[in-house]
This record gives C-alpha cells, structure tokens and sequence, in this order.
C-alpha cells in the first residue's frame, strides 16, 4: 500500500492530519497498537517538523505484510548539522512553533527511540530527508 | 479511580466523552510541552495540560492519550472539541492551577508514571 500526502510550511491547524490518517489505516489493518503508536509518534514529531522548521514537503508511506517504511521529504532550508539537531534540548524553533508545544529539541532523538531505521540525510538550500521504517514483529 | 470522581474532585467541565464517566484511571502525566507528552512509550495516562489549542488534541491522538484536563481556568476551542468527540475522548476543563490539580489527584491516589 502506498500513501502520499503535502504538508505545507506553518500550516499548524493541519499539522497532524497526515499521521492521523495513517493511524487510521494501521489500526484498520490490526497493527498491534503499540506498534502504530511507535509509528505515529515518530512520524507526527517529522510532520510537525516539516512544518515548523521547513517550507513544507511531502510524506509518503509503503506497508507491506512486515513493516512500514515512511519517508519526509521537505523543501528546505537544511539541517547545518544533523549531530547537532539529533541531541536531546537542540532546537531552531521559532516561539510560534514554541507556543504550540513544541521545540523543545527532542524531535529527532524521539525519532530515533521509536523506529527501527532511521536514515536523516540533509542539504543546506535544499532540504532534508527523514526516512523511517518500523517493523510489524 | 472514575473519570467522574475526578472530575468531582477538580470541579471540572466535562466539555467531551461524558458516555465514559465511569471508567477507571489510575495514572496521570502533566506538562505544557507537547514534546514531552510524545516521550511516554507504552504508557497511556490521562494528561493534565495548561496548552489549549488543536495540538493538544492532536498529540493526544497520537500518542493514545484519551482523556485531557485543561487546567488553568483554559477553554477547550470548537475545533478542538470536534476533534477530540471524533477520536472518542474525554476532554474537561478545570480551573485550578496545574499545581492545585496535579497535588489533589496526587493525594487521592492517582499515580505518576514516573
């Protein structure tokens, strides 16, 4: 199954729809709801990242009978330092995207704990690549 | 715990999910920082939060969260109300301070997760 979806640039009162929507379909192929919440945690922390930080881009997620592979794609700025953003309390976030409970510098690293691939690829002036899988067993 | 004795105990508006009043909650989490409410793992507590906009919902959501306390005297939006009935959870308004709420939950022996 393939999903795609456009998530634009400070776009706060959307943000989340598409992580809700691939909740849905997961719950509706009886993932384990641990497992969907993995999912759907790392996947809204990148949305909201997308948003936040970035001038939108686009989500696509493969399922097969395994796992879910998903991938982030936004058009920029750019992660200077990918290091630097992985730790725990770094953040470039505006006091907007402060006031809607987030950039507290803990995006990426919560990423990280709850999927079991994770591939972060950035271009100063052209975007970054969030690509995430997660298996089902 | 009942989500009804709590709300009691708060003097809390149940503004969402009153069809589930007598369900039974031991644990809860409180923060301002949606960030932090997505670091719970296989914990699903109730959240008592001061931040009252969509994201709270949303982030709920996403981290099975289904039942919020807005404490500080905040006022749950339409849009934030809508959602909230639309993923089936219970949402209540409180106006106590976080301290106040939190400690009075606290003394009646909901328990923090960590």
């Amino acid at each position: 199954m393939h999903l795609e979806y456009q998530v634009y640039e400070a776009d706060f009162v959307n943000a989340g729809s598409a992580s809700s929507s691939i909740k849905k379909t997961l719950k509706q192929l009886n993932i384990n709801p641990a497992i969907i919440k993995r999912v759907v945690v790392a996947l809204y922390e990148a949305e909201v990242n997308a948003i936040a930080h970035a001038y939108g881009g686009t989500i696509t997620a493969d399922i097969d009978a395994n796992k879910i592979n998903i991938k982030v794609v936004d058009k920029g700025p750019g992660i200077p330092d990918i290091d630097w953003a992985m730790q725990e309390g770094n953040s470039t976030a505006s006091p907007e995207v402060r006031d809607m409970g987030f950039g507290a510098g803990m995006g990426l690293p919560n990423i990280q704990k709850n999927v079991d691939k994770l591939n972060v690829q950035s271009t100063v002036g052209v975007g970054t690549s969030v690509e995430m899988e997660v298996n089902f067993k | 715990m009942t989500i009804k004795e709590i709300a009691t105990l708060l003097d809390a508006k149940v503004v969402c999910g009153k069809e589930r009043l007598d369900e039974e909650h031991e644990n809860a989490f409180a923060s301002d920082l949606m960030s932090d409410v997505l670091t719970l793992g296989d914990h699903n507590p109730i959240i008592l939060t001061g931040l009252c906009n969509l994201q709270t919902i949303r982030t709920c959501e996403m981290g099975n969260l289904d039942i919020i306390i807005l404490v500080r005297k905040k006022k749950a939006t339409e849009e934030m109300i809508e959602m909230a009935e639309e993923e089936g959870m219970v949402l209540m308004e409180c106006n106590y301070s976080m301290f106040k709420a939190c400690g009075i939950l606290y003394q009646a022996g909901i328990q923090a997760i960590y």
